[in-house]
């Protein structure tokens, strides 16, 4: 039940008999539809849907957009999130008719400027990655992740190497790494960092053998750093038959600097919603593609676009090694529009400024922070970077406070406890579409925060008091779950 | 070049680079071994101004046939529907679709609810008792579902019915590979799936037995009969999916005893664009909460006692359970889902039962006139909004006729099966009218021969 206090939801709005729609009338000659149908199949109780008028609806969405953070809300250094700036022109343009109301069965002769967009952009991607081909269709970077590692799974297989069952990833991955591995159907097996924060390449060698089928990398890796030891990677791999996968997670922080092909991967997934500004949109949706060298081309998901003698756009069926379809239609293609929007306004000069602008931005900051707080790893990074919450942990404020007094200064805090190799962890991924004074100002309220850590912690234990709500109580939520809303 | 997306100015450059203490950015990449750096200029083509990117784009739009150029009765799993304008706006408050997935709850209170309201609606739609956040679209979370069922019964053998959408059942033998599941498919008959079959192949090994409600061919599969038969198993699961709009009329799978109800909410608020994104649905029982992928949103409250909501039991999901996630999804359709909340929001309980009837209305009348049009149809069965046409020629031939008489026409049936080559498979929603759908039906006459 509701307390005069909670925020409505939108169920507790409804008043039996108001409306918010109007559909077009019923311009046929009626018939009574029960009669066609036995009893048990016509449903008796209907869903109990809000009954709410226009102006309700938008009001409470407009309310609950007011109790949200975006981007555009304010500075938003979540790392390895790369939550940048997502230009309005790329919306305006994914929302023309001939974009957004175009249906995935209609004749290709009907849709050749969907299909010459898509390509293009499988182009424009092969191209920053250095891969022979792209697919569009993976909806997100795990479902990427999934597919790549399908296809090496394929790839291996028609070669005969059944043995190849295992795939191996860093401490320092993302989780989706190891679970893609499982769903994929193969072991995933750690490799640990050293203690520079990169892969160990005695552990390497020490996991690598006749049963690799894969390694996962993320380059530069979870701590921001550039696994400089990649060429060796790539050697010890390959010399075993194995084969390897860049997860393109970190990918703002490389372009026109190296490209994935050069530190010799052979299957890259890209976030599009990351690095090429389609929003996130609250988790979603977000666009996945994946690229692969030419040993690998066979066994792409069905089907792909290809461009016939005439110049006119297909789709290609007629791929007897593919791992199947992984997605109905052709992949989040609405995303797609928004990211080949991006990279058209950029251009090559000006994708290459993103990633220089990234890891200014990200070292710029490092070095300002690391006077207070404590920098496990203390080199160049790239485009984000890792503190540990260790000295004020002392004070007996933990990374999680810290973070919460964050908002109180209108900011979305970094990631926290993430990568899971750094003791109270802080992962900050500024980007490049941020001023130097929003870094600054940033920067001061870090350091205020350290301030009251040693001063006053309560005040950071405490954290927020400036929220909507304060802390909810997770545990509850968790061993008690109320999923859904139940009228009294 | 100063790009209006980077901020960075020459003295901003100047001043940070003084405080990290290099004399240019390259220092900063030099970590990067000589072999394999880039030294070329990214081959992609140059940036154009605002102006003229739009324009180049909308030029690219409008070489497309679309629902505003043309009128369409093509579904096959995507439909067009009435999309209120709120829609939009909703979803174009940047507050929601600048956001990352809600982590931190304070300031994601507005995502978090939007979500919960998601998650109930679905419940209700479905008659479940669980919904989670969205998944990628229907085809992937009846996958999803599938890939569930065998982990759960420790069973490998999935009966899956020919009559549901022939790209999800594509997509079921993919993600199936992964955990090296047997598929059985189950043939249709008179647009129905062949529950003698079923009953056949149904044995204690079976995981699950896979429904399309209403099917692919537009009919309504007798679930009361399918459960009755996969309850002889005991441990064997009734996935089903379901589009959605088609439960304000029908009986929802919850109320047949299904285990897991997957869809994709398209079909509420969601543009058809070229197949994506849409937003899949997931729904099952109390007992299988704990095993559902993706996220989660549940109710809790504030040391104030206030209500809240917070990403809840994670510990299902791949960031905490890493190798041992029977999911490995992460990002998923959240924006979308919002927009479908809102879209349910707006047509509420009687908006979606009418919608419903509309639908069904209007594509008896189509179905009656091509028939007094001297047209066979299929199939004589109690049917949603969809219903399959035969021609003398190729469906394909029609359609691209069909385009310059402003039509986009139905499915082609044939692709999939050479059973089906000249069957179109029609789809009639409430936004078409009377006089579209008398005009289709004498164009497709004269175009027939």
């Amino acid at each position: 039940m509701a307390n005069e206090q909670d925020f409505p939801v939108i169920f507790e709005l409804s008043k039996e008999g108001r409306k918010g729609y109007h559909l077009p009338g019923l311009d046929v000659d009626d018939v009574n539809l029960d009669e066609e149908f036995q009893k048990q199949y016509i449903r008796q109780e209907d869903p109990d849907l809000p009954e709410v008028s226009e102006l309700q609806i938008m009001r409470h969405y407009t309310a609950l957009s007011k109790r949200n953070h975006g981007v555009d809300s304010g500075f938003y250094p979540l790392g390895s999130c790369t939550m940048k700036y997502n230009p309005k022109m790329n919306e305006d343009v994914a929302r023309l008719p001939g974009l957004s109301s175009i249906h995935p069965y209609q004749p290709e002769s009907s849709v050749q400027g969907a299909m010459a967009l898509m390509y293009d952009l499988q182009t424009s991607l092969s191209h920053i990655t250095g891969m022979d081909y792209v697919t569009l269709q993976s909806a997100a970077g795990a479902q990427g992740e999934w597919t790549g590692l399908m296809m090496i799974r394929a790839f291996h297989e028609a070669n005969g190497d059944y043995q190849r069952t295992k795939v191996i990833v860093p401490d320092s991955a993302h989780g989706t790494n190891p679970a893609s591995a499982t769903v994929a159907g193969f072991e995933a097996v750690t490799v640990k960092s050293n203690d520079q924060g990169l892969v160990d390449l005695d552990d390497l060698k020490r996991v690598v053998d006749e049963h690799t089928a894969a390694l996962m990398l993320t380059n530069p890796n979870t701590l921001g750093l550039f696994e400089k030891d990649i060429i060796e990677m790539a050697e010890i791999v390959h010399g075993a038959g194995g084969r390897l996968y860049y997860d393109g997670a970190n990918l703002n922080a490389i372009m026109g600097y190296t490209r994935p092909v050069d530190m010799g991967f052979d299957v890259v997934h890209l976030n599009l919603h990351k690095t090429f500004t389609g929003p996130h949109g609250g988790g979603g949706p977000g666009s996945g593609p994946v690229g692969v060298t030419n040993e690998l081309a066979p066994f792409l998901p069905k089907p792909l676009i290809a461009k016939a003698d005439n110049d006119q756009y297909f789709f290609d069926y007629d791929r007897p090694h593919s791992i199947g379809r992984i997605k109905p239609y052709y992949g989040n293609f609405g995303i797609n529009v928004r990211a080949y929007t991006y990279i058209r306004s950029m251009g090559p000069d000006g994708l290459k400024q993103v990633s220089e602008s990234a890891v200014l931005n990200a070292n710029y900051m490092m070095r300002r922070l690391s006077e207070e707080f404590e920098l496990p790893y203390d080199q160049h990074c790239k485009h984000e970077f890792v503190l540990s919450g260790k000295n004020q942990k002392k004070m007996g404020v933990r990374t999680l406070d810290m973070a919460k007094r964050l908002l109180d200064f209108g900011y979305h805090p970094p990631t926290i406890y993430f990568p899971l190799n750094v003791e109270e962890a802080l992962m900050v991924e500024p980007t490049e579409t941020e001023a130097k004074e929003t870094l600054d100002e940033f920067v001061d309220a870090m350091n205020q925060i350290s301030k009251e850590a040693h001063e006053d912690p309560e005040t950071v234990q405490e954290a927020p008091h400036t929220t909507v709500v304060d802390r909810m109580d997770e545990t509850t939520a968790a061993r008690k779950p109320i999923l859904r809303y139940y009228r009294d | 070049m100063q790009h209006r997306y980077i901020p960075m100015t020459d003295e901003d450059r100047q001043a940070m680079l003084k405080t990290i203490g290099v004399s240019s950015s390259d220092e900063l990449f030099a970590d990067i071994p000589e072999p394999v750096r880039f030294t070329g200029e990214l081959n992609i083509k140059p940036a154009k101004s605002e102006f003229e990117l739009k324009k180049e784009m909308a030029g690219l739009a409008e070489q497309n046939s679309h629902t505003q150029s043309h009128t369409s009765f093509l579904g096959a799993g995507v439909y067009e529907h009435y999309i209120p304008s709120i829609v939009d706006h909703v979803i174009s408050r940047s507050e929601f679709y600048t956001a990352y997935t809600p982590y931190q709850p304070e300031i994601s209170q507005g995502e978090l609810q939007a979500i919960f309201e998601f998650q109930t609606m679905i419940c209700e739609m479905t008659g479940m008792e669980v919904a989670n956040s969205s998944m990628y679209d229907g085809g992937t979370a009846l996958a999803e579902a599938v890939n569930l069922s065998a982990g759960q019964t420790k069973k490998k053998k999935v009966i899956v019915s020919k009559a549901i959408h022939p790209e999800s059942l594509d997509v079921i033998y993919t993600y199936a590979k992964g955990f090296n599941l047997d598929i059985v498919e189950i043939d249709h008959q008179n647009g129905l799936t062949d529950l003698d079959q079923l009953k056949a192949e149904l044995d204690d090994d079976t995981a699950s037995v896979v429904m399309q409600y209403p099917n692919f061919f537009g009919q309504v599969e007798p679930l009361e009969d399918v459960q009755s038969l996969v309850s002889e198993q005991q441990k064997t699961m009734m996935i089903v999916s379901s589009n959605p709009l088609a439960l304000g009329y029908l009986t929802p799978p919850g109320e047949f005893g299904a285990d897991i109800v997957v869809g994709d909410a398209q079909v509420f608020g969601i543009p058809t664009q070229f197949g994506g994104p849409h937003c899949g649905y997931f729904a099952t029982t109390k007992k299988l909460m704990r095993k559902v992928p993706g996220r989660l949103v549940g109710q809790t409250s504030d040391d104030e006692g206030r209500r809240g909501f917070v990403l809840t039991l994670q510990a299902r999901e791949q960031h905490i359970r890493r190798d041992k996630a029977t999911s490995n999804i992460c990002s998923n359709q959240a924006l979308n889902a919002l927009a479908s909340s809102v879209a349910m929001s707006a047509l509420g309980k009687q908006g979606v039962r009418e919608m419903a009837e509309l639908n069904m209305k209007k594509a008896r009348y189509a179905k009656k006139a091509f028939e007094n049009a001297g047209f066979d149809t299929l199939y004589d069965g109690p049917f949603f909004n969809e219903f399959i046409v035969k021609l003398n020629k190729p469906v394909h031939e029609l359609n691209e006729a069909l385009l310059e008489e402003g039509f986009i026409g139905g499915y082609d049936l044939g692709r999939d099966d050479q059973q089906y080559d000249h069957h179109m498979l029609v789809a009639v929603t409430e936004v078409r009218s009377k006089e579209e759908i008398d005009q289709f039906v004498s164009k497709v006459g004269e175009l027939n021969g």
